[in-house]
């Protein structure tokens, strides 16, 4: 599988200069009725190029509503989100939604693929927005479900397929488009443990071998520990910012797991 | 995104609810459907009329006693006792672009055979009369000049009148009474249908000599009218002039004055009949377009439903990269489609309807190319306007709540 990985960096080394992600002392305030709650306060981090950060922490910590600011679905309410050096908020929303479909690439923890429709056409729906050509489009497609493994499963529905492949059909989704930022929120959450890694190498691999830049939300401990760095949030603050020690080599563990009956 | 691909897209979700689509395209179906067939029956009874006013002879002027108001409406009409047999002779006479002329007054009056009567009008005239109004006999003969000379009491039945009265009975030679005198039968007409220009049953007549009616029905020495026959279809308004010229002579009407005449060319009946037949197609036409704004209602109805439905869609569409005017158009072309469709079946619909209503009901159809046209234009114009709110609604979504809706 590793030789139709494109191994080719994916941004030019002129942007290793900017990180992809630098975010200054952003606040987000909701008004739910008469409440006000504050759910992020004073959050400032920078992530390089190439990082695989996991965003840890309990439910109410901050850290989905720091991922809607990253993944450009949320504007914060005070404070700066630099995105390979643009500052985010001054974008309107078509800019926005380009920055989604080019720059970010989306893993949700509910799949997300559109029921009816085909792993290739799911994979390939980013594109359409892109307004990539269909001959472009299918390519891409294909390429990136071959790099996933489901290849063989291209005209496959989502009901078709278990829980493991929809996830990696949507990874394949978020691939298509070539970006430099994979967000992943909680996306082992609905998989049992042995698919969750198999998932985790997917993301070592990309992460390893095309220096994608990689942040994903997880309150499981063990997932966290396929990162290279944590992040962990409480009441809206960062509260830890350290390394990953001991970091786990998905394809490794996999070995240690016994197989399971096909 | 390109638009086969938008196509594609909602062709798939319009599929996915085979029976809701079915059933919201129903309501353009039926409107588009109900368009073409009542513009093709408004236009069936436009070229009837037509034909009928050009089966009349397109040569034929009616000259009235009276006067007649601009808009058409007659006024007074048969009241003045102005118009002589003298003025017919002097018509005859002086218009080199009249064929022929037909004295003509009109009674009404009760007509008695045996024991069955029957109420019905009477035409006064002379013989070239049937000539002009190109209406043979179906049995017996015409009337004489002579008989006109003479007021005989002689009469030619129509249909309508025969069957009333004799039934089975051979008519010729039979004895009816009108005004307690004797009249004998001696021709029948051919059968000429309800006029739809006339709004009336022609059958519905008996014809005598105009003498015979001043004389022994109406008790007076005025026409009523004259039909008279132009040399030819173009001369038609050379005659009128020629008609009007001589008739103001004749009755010292000077310049100003009103006419105590009117001549009406068979070519301004046509027009008017053909402006009330325009204005009842127009009017079939808007009752049935309520149907396809209803039918645009139920799109938007149904988009609304769909847009609630998919609203996980939209926010996975939003959050990979669709920005708002992609979700419009997505839900915009989705009700385009279903309203197109349901145009394309409607017409097919409304071709069947009037390919079905002249041989079911055997009320004339014309099936219009421009009823067809517009009606396409209109269900796709219901789609985009019945559309738009909730393509917009589905656009105006925040993509993380969307996200989060189960």
């Amino acid at each position: 599988m590793a030789t139709m990985i494109d191994t080719s960096p994916i941004t030019p080394s002129a942007k290793e200069a900017t990180s992809p992600i630098r975010v200054e002392d952003v606040h987000k305030y909701y008004e739910l009725g008469d409440t006000k709650v504050h759910a992020l306060r004073g959050i400032s981090v920078e992530i390089a190029h190439g990082e695989f950060v996991a965003v840890m922490g309990a439910s109410g910590s901050g850290k989905s509503t720091f991922m809607n600011i990253l993944g450009c679905l949320d504007g914060p309410s005070a404070g700066k989100y630099f995105l390979e050096g643009t500052d985010v908020s001054l974008l309107n929303k078509r800019e926005l939604a380009a920055i989604r479909n080019r720059k970010i690439g989306f893993v949700f923890q509910g799949f997300n693929l559109l029921s009816r429709t085909t792993a290739l056409e799911n994979a390939e729906l980013p594109a359409i927005y892109a307004r990539i050509s269909e001959e472009e489009r299918l390519k891409r497609a294909k390429e990136a479900l071959a790099m996933v493994g489901l290849a063989d499963r291209a005209e496959h529905f989502p009901s078709q397929l278990s829980g493991g492949q929809q996830q990696r059909v949507a990874i394949a989704r978020a691939l298509v488009n070539r970006p430099a930022i994979l967000l992943a929120d909680e996306p082992t959450g609905n998989l049992d443990s042995r698919t969750s890694v198999e998932v985790m190498e997917i993301f070592q691999k990309l992460n390893d071998e095309r220096g994608l830049t990689i942040v994903l939300v997880t309150h499981e401990p063990d997932i966290a520990q396929f990162a290279k760095r944590a992040l962990i949030f409480r009441d809206g603050k960062i509260r830890k910012d350290e390394p990953i020690q001991d970091r786990q080599i998905a394809s490794e563990v996999l070995r240690t797991l016994p197989q399971l009956e096909d | 995104m390109e638009l086969m691909a938008t196509i594609r897209i909602a062709l798939r979700a319009i599929a996915r609810n085979k029976m809701r689509s079915c059933l919201t395209s129903l309501g353009i179906i039926i409107g588009v459907g109900a368009v073409i067939a009542m513009v093709a029956l408004g236009q069936g009874a436009q070229q009837q009329v037509q034909q009928q006013i050009a089966a009349m002879g397109s040569n034929v002027l009616y000259v009235g006693s009276g006067t007649m108001n601009k808009g058409g409406v007659r006024l007074g009409w048969g009241n003045t006792k102005t118009l002589l047999y003298d003025d017919v002779v002097a018509i005859r006479r002086e218009c080199p672009a009249v064929a022929t002329v037909a004295a003509g007054t009109g009674a009404s009056a009760q007509i008695v055979f045996g024991n069955d009567n029957w109420y019905t009008r009477i035409t006064g005239t002379e013989p070239n009369y049937l000539d002009i109004r190109v209406w043979p006999l179906a049995e017996g003969t015409n009337f004489t000049q002579d008989d006109v000379q003479t007021a005989d009491n002689v009469a030619i039945i129509g249909d309508t009148v025969r069957k009333n009265l004799f039934g089975d009975t051979d008519p010729i030679g039979q004895t009816v009474r009108i005004n307690q005198l004797p009249f004998h039968v001696i021709g029948v007409l051919s059968v000429k249908g309800s006029s739809v220009a006339m709004g009336s049953d022609q059958d519905d007549i008996i014809i005598m000599p105009y003498t015979t009616v001043q004389k022994k029905i109406a008790g007076n020495e005025w026409l009523q009218y004259a039909m008279v026959s132009a040399q030819s279809k173009e001369a038609s308004f050379a005659a009128q002039t020629q008609i009007e010229g001589v008739l103001r002579d004749r009755h010292h009407i000077r310049a100003g004055q009103d006419d105590d005449f009117f001549v009406r060319n068979m070519a301004d009946v046509a027009d008017l009949y053909d402006q009330q037949t325009t204005v009842m197609t127009l009017l079939l036409a808007s009752i049935a377009s309520v149907s396809l704004i209803v039918g645009g209602i139920g799109i938007m109805n149904i988009m609304l439903v769909s847009v609630t439905e998919r609203t996980r869609e939209i926010g996975i569409r939003m959050a990979i990269g669709a920005t708002e005017e992609d979700v419009q158009r997505q839900f915009l072309t989705e009700a385009v489609v279903l309203s197109a469709m349901g145009g394309a079946i409607g017409i097919l619909s409304g071709l069947i309807l009037s390919f079905l209503i002249p041989r079911v009901l055997g009320w004339p159809v014309s099936v219009s190319t421009t009823a067809i046209l517009i009606a396409v234009i209109f269900s796709i114009a219901v789609g985009i306007f019945f559309g738009y709110y909730p393509a917009r609604k589905a656009a105006r979504l925040n993509p993380i709540e969307a996200l989060r809706y189960e």
